[in-house]
């Protein structure tokens, strides 16, 4: 598998990415992608087999070491007031957001 | 002597004594910084001057008030009878991707350069718990996205105290810049593929990470959640010891801290290597990395100069009582970087997708018609090249349609790497080591500007540390000497989970196996031109 990203491939993941770029900034980016596709494809030369299971981190939680669960009980911020003060918009504690598009659907 | 030639482990033992006060020390490493470190990076830096180009710039916020009232309040309790911390009036740095409430945490991004964190990372209260004077917040790569610290938004990024023409490394190229430069006595870094230890190769300083899970990530900014491990960085490995005891344990803050106890690792320096089966792997005595003309990946030996150092470490280390091992293979951490470049990636575009503008941070000042056009011009603005290469490739690997190909396939390779040190330290296989020792870097520090921009040739700087993130075990780096440029060359040791006590013993071995020789009396050039 030798696959490249495209100009379209990387248009559409560009705007799903939500992001914007000119010209000259879309295709230094989309180069370096796939020289990094490149070194990614590396993989394709390891000895895998169907028994290799999935690692989702190196270490392995024991009964000993897994932290025991939080008891599932509500608690109330101590300080909303600071958390909604990082927000660039704020009305009566709600975050308030700009129009958001609607799409009719067929 | 000055005093800002003692360890840590000094400083706080002559503090709690009265020998000094907080206050003195703090003043000391103010000077220092006011000596070396030049303007901090700032996002609006204009050109850059010959004087910036001599200087450190290991800070983005330096936060000296706030440091005079920790010190000023160690010393009214020392003088009250109480206490103290083990890191009483100790000046620290922080890498700033923890979160330090009140105090701006940037991230070294535009993204985040309003954001006053509501709370404190679970490390650095802990640091702070224990006596530590915070001295500010340190640059990085942005969001901890590099290996040079060259992608900082905040600009002049962190030179190399021993050459300021080369980067420190990264990602944590502040912390280990401001230790090798005197101006704290140790720094709280982070590493999700080599970005403690690569700096403090680069920097001639050490550098630990722990096993993924001993210490919290609570409050900081997330890359690699898989990988992340926050970590010391420090001047000797006593200080590693000291300060990792400090910020170890676990946290019902962070699921994934693991809950076991924290040894006295200070009482594991001692212990020397007698018996200790330490392994050599020719898997770490090549390189790998793209050819400039095809992009295409080579291999081939290591420079000499590198691999001298850690030979010669294993011929100490034997002479000390340990009993080296060689031929060890790790066949498949040649896959270290390719899995990252995967692994990582998916895991820095989920974390990274929050920054929208909305809750906080930054939000572009252009007009916009609608929400979705809110997020495009703010995430273009706010997020920098390395940022956008990453949730990219992080999206396009985890798509439904490539996603086993590349990420599931990525998870088994994983596994194999792990696999690989499984073997190496099975105390029934046939190795049965106890640790291995490794390069840290396939080169010195290299020259800012060199490789900056070309993120496949930037990310084989960490060949030799990734392997330990993928498979979780702990890994510290030391200096080992000096190259023929006197650029500091690391030395990395490499552990089963949770043997850091091992790594101490190893280390703390070497260092006093060195302690007398040439290169352990030089300086870097910043000190030296200084006249400090």
């Amino acid at each position: 598998m030798t696959e490249e990203i495209s100009q379209a491939l990387f248009a559409k993941m560009v705007g799903l990415a939500a992001f914007a770029f000119d010209p000259e900034e879309a295709e230094y980016l989309r180069g370096e992608l796939n020289n990094q596709l490149k070194a990614i494809h590396q993989l394709e030369r390891a000895a895998l087999d169907q028994e290799v299971p999935l690692a989702s981190r190196g270490v392995t939680y024991t009964p000993e070491s897994r932290p025991p669960l939080r008891p599932d009980i509500w608690e109330a911020c101590e300080n909303p007031e600071e958390i909604l003060a990082q927000a660039p918009h704020v009305e009566e504690g709600y975050l308030v957001v700009p129009d958001i598009p609607h799409t009719e659907l067929e | 002597m000055s005093l800002l030639d003692y360890s840590a482990y000094e400083i706080a033992e002559k503090i709690q004594r009265g020998e000094l006060s907080a206050v003195e020390v703090l003043e000391a490493a103010l000077a220092r910084i006011a000596a070396v470190d030049g303007r901090p990076g700032t996002l609006d830096y204009g050109e850059l001057t010959p004087e910036d180009q001599s200087k450190v710039h290991a800070f983005i916020t330096l936060t000296a008030d706030r440091a005079r009232q920790q010190a000023e309040s160690v010393d009214m309790r020392r003088k009250a009878g109480e206490k103290l911390g083990p890191l009483a009036g100790v000046p620290i740095t922080i890498k700033d991707i923890f979160c330090l409430k009140g105090v701006r945490s940037t991230a070294a991004s535009r993204i985040l350069s309003n954001f006053e964190a509501p709370y404190t990372a679970t490390p650095v209260e802990r640091l702070e718990a224990a006596g530590a004077v915070t001295l500010g917040k340190v640059n990085l790569d942005e969001f901890t996205y590099g290996s040079s610290s060259e992608s900082s938004a905040y600009q002049p990024s962190t030179r190399n105290p021993w050459d300021p023409s080369r980067v420190p490394g990264g990602s944590s190229g502040g912390s280990a810049a401001a230790v090798a430069a005197g101006e704290g006595w140790l720094s709280l870094g982070t590493d999700t593929g080599g970005s403690i230890r690569q700096p403090a190769a680069f920097c001639g300083v050490v550098g630990l990470k722990p096993t993924y899970g001993r210490v919290s990530r609570y409050g900081l900014i997330a890359f690699g959640s898989s990988l992340d491990c926050p970590g010391p960085v420090a001047r000797d490995v006593r200080d590693a010891a000291l300060m990792l005891s400090v910020i170890a344990g676990s946290d019902p803050r962070d699921s994934t801290a693991a809950n076991l106890p924290v040894p006295d690792y200070l009482a594991s320096l001692d212990r020397g290597v007698k018996g200790l089966r330490i392994g050599l792997s020719p898997d770490f005595m090549r390189i790998a990395f793209p050819d400039p003309e095809t992009g295409e990946i080579v291999t081939e030996n290591l420079a000499n100069e590198i691999c001298d150092v850690t030979l010669r470490a294993a011929d100490l280390l034997a002479a000390e009582g340990a009993e080296i091992v060689e031929h060890v293979p790790l066949p498949n951490i040649a896959f270290g970087i390719p899995v990252y470049f995967v692994i990582s990636r998916v895991e820095a575009s989920s974390n990274l997708h929050r920054f929208d503008g909305v809750k906080y941070g930054y939000r572009t000042d252009e007009d916009y018609s609608d929400l979705h056009e809110m997020y495009r011009k703010t995430r273009a603005e706010g997020f920098g090249p390395e940022p956008k290469l990453r949730i990219l490739m992080g999206m396009y690997v985890s798509a439904a349609q490539y996603s086993e190909h590349y990420y599931q396939r990525a998870l088994k390779v994983r596994s194999m790497i792990r696999a690989d040190f499984n073997a190496a330290f099975d105390p029934q296989g046939p190795y049965r080591l106890d640790a291995l020792l490794a390069p840290t870097t396939p080169t010195p520090a290299f020259k800012m500007g060199d490789i900056y921009g070309d993120s496949v040739l930037m990310q084989y700087a960490d060949q030799f540390t990734v392997p330990a993130n993928h498979a979780g075990v702990p890994a510290i780096s030391l200096p080992g000497g000096l190259s023929s440029e006197a650029l500091p060359i690391g030395l990395q040791i490499i552990a089963p989970d949770f043997a850091e006590p091992t790594l101490f013993r190893a280390g703390y071995a070497f260092e006093q196996a060195t302690a007398n020789e040439a290169w352990r009396q030089a300086k870097p050039r910043v000190l030296v031109e200084a006249g400090l």
